[in-house]
């Protein structure tokens, strides 16, 4: 069956490692939360509610309304394995909220990964548009035409007053949450980092780490979002974002600059060490993976290592994290045995050099 | 639209998921896969959590110190009580029904009250033909105060057109 193509291959769209500024912006994501009238929101709906949601959501791909965004995937939920949804996770096709909580939930899925479009989430329909690198006008473009596409078959619940309404009143208006998942290691390796982002929190953008709310910003990644979707259009939060987004690629790019020319022996060392290690060691942890990876791909971008690709550490990202471990080494992994799983899979993707 | 109803449908769902009792603790449980790990889960205050902080300030305060319980949504039964503790609606018809507590929260949270980005394409002949009337009318009102009442004639003919044509 295709869909365990998903599952297996860690390669999505967004890990390309191409598009605009891909040497600090990893990926550009926008996510438009939207209801059906009348219809009760996922967490309050009855079972042959939340079914006839998802039979109505998952026809409008069915007919072929959206075949513009190739051969569609369409996967319920109730289909995978724990397994397979977390995997899902990791790519960041899903949230954890769809995998865990929602019933009659299904995805549907373009053959790139670059658009999911989950169902029975939070929301009865999340459009999710990631782009590799700093394309968040693109990923707004993109979102907003299936948005349309969507509207022409479904009775969307919206009010003159408050716009798209949403099951989490944080989301209401425009229901849109743009962000652009960032690496800023010469930011932190200089100690600028806490003063730029208390000045991107106080203009109203939010601070996460690599898997959203509530994570460690782990490998120096760290995404930034618009927190308003209420009382601003949907382009003046795109543009905000991009403007906050593009000043702070010139800060990181500045201070990479100056990294190189003030202390170079020492991030040479740095990240040399992170190679030998990443090269030889047989126990990572998933902390130490990421830091040590973060080193490597500040080592590619600063011209002192050449043969390894951004595409190979973005999807190291993902594969080194524990559900894809196990569902590439099968199902019960020991802590132990995962971290010398995930040494081996660094060794030997970093030897290749593909 | 469904009809009324007295109780929550999904009342026991509440109660025996703890979503009542403590909402966000329970969600960050289940986030957190009890056992596996799972990506994204440090220690945190939840956004819910945060939320219905502020939603439990805002009833209290709206009441002189004691909760009222009696708003309940006619559409599908959740409580601003239930509300309050989740953070999360449980129909779009919640937002009318609990509209007169809704302002202070959503200025709190946007810093706005009033959506001004992207309209549904099929609402929206009819949404902008009534903003349409709205500035015509504070227009004519002007024109009026201006003692320029040939102008206004011609902005109550415009605005009465608007009408039927938004009408019919």
């Amino acid at each position: 069956m295709s869909k365990r193509k998903y599952v297996k291959q860690p390669l999505s769209e967004w890990m390309k490692g191409e598009g605009p500024d891909s040497d600090v912006v990893i990926s550009s994501r926008v996510r438009i939360a939207r209801n059906i009238r009348s219809m009760p929101f996922p967490m309050m709906a009855e079972p042959q509610q939340s079914q006839s949601v998802m039979e109505q959501l998952l026809d409008v791909a069915e007919s072929g309304r959206l075949n513009g965004l190739g051969q569609l995937e369409r996967i319920r939920l109730s289909d995978l394995t724990e397994l397979e949804k977390l995997v899902l996770v990791e790519k960041h096709l899903i949230s954890p909220n769809l995998a865990n909580e929602s019933r009659n939930g299904a995805l549907i899925l373009s053959p790139n990964e670059a658009i999911s479009i989950m169902i029975n989430e939070e929301d009865h329909l999340r459009i999710q548009c990631l782009c590799s690198g700093f394309q968040i006008r693109q990923a707004w473009d993109w979102a907003s035409k299936i948005d349309d596409i969507f509207e022409e078959q479904v009775d969307y619940a919206f009010d003159e007053k408050h716009g798209y309404l949403t099951s989490c009143p944080t989301n209401v208006g425009t229901g849109i949450r743009a962000s652009v998942m960032m690496h800023l290691p010469a930011l932190v390796i200089t100690g600028q980092i806490n003063r730029i982002l208390s000045a991107v929190t106080q203009v109203g953008l939010a601070v996460r780490g690599l898997y959203g709310e509530g994570s460690e910003a782990a490998g120096n990644l760290f995404q930034v979002s618009n927190q308003i979707t209420l009382g601003q259009s949907e382009q003046e939060i795109i543009e905000n974002l991009h403007q906050v987004a593009r000043q702070m690629i010139e800060h990181e790019k500045a201070a990479r600059t100056k990294l190189l020319s003030e202390s170079r022996p020492r991030v040479e060392d740095r990240i040399r060490r992170s190679f030998g290690i990443l090269t030889q060691a047989m126990i990572m942890d998933s902390k130490e993976a990421s830091q040590r990876l973060s080193d490597i791909r500040l080592g590619v971008h600063l011209g002192l290592i050449d043969d390894v690709k951004d595409q190979t550490l973005n999807e190291l990202l993902v594969s080194t994290q524990p559900g894809f471990l196990q569902q590439t080494y099968g199902e019960a992994l020991s802590p132990e045995q995962r971290d010398m799983t995930r040494a081996e899979l660094i060794r030997s993707r970093l030897a290749t050099g593909s | 639209m469904p009809g009324m109803r007295q109780t929550p449908r999904n009342a026991a769902f509440y109660e025996n998921r703890e979503w009542g009792k403590n909402g966000a603790a329970y969600l960050r449980n289940v986030r957190q896969g009890k056992g596996r790990t799972h990506p994204g889960n440090a220690s945190r205050v939840s956004i819910h959590s945060l939320l219905s902080g502020l939603l439990d300030f805002e009833a209290t305060k709206a009441n002189g110190g004691t909760k009222q319980v009696g708003l309940q949504c006619e559409n599908c039964g959740m409580t601003y009580t239930q509300f309050s503790k989740i953070g999360r609606f449980g129909c779009s018809h919640c937002y009318k029904q609990f509209s007169e507590r809704l302002d202070p929260l959503l200025k709190r949270v946007h810093g706005n009250t009033v959506h001004v980005g992207k309209v549904p394409k099929r609402a929206g002949g009819k949404l902008k033909t009534k903003r349409d009337i709205d500035r015509l009318k504070k227009e004519m009102q002007g024109k009026i105060e201006r003692e320029d009442f040939e102008a206004a004639a011609q902005l109550r003919d415009r605005i009465r057109e608007l009408e039927k044509e938004m009408n019919g």
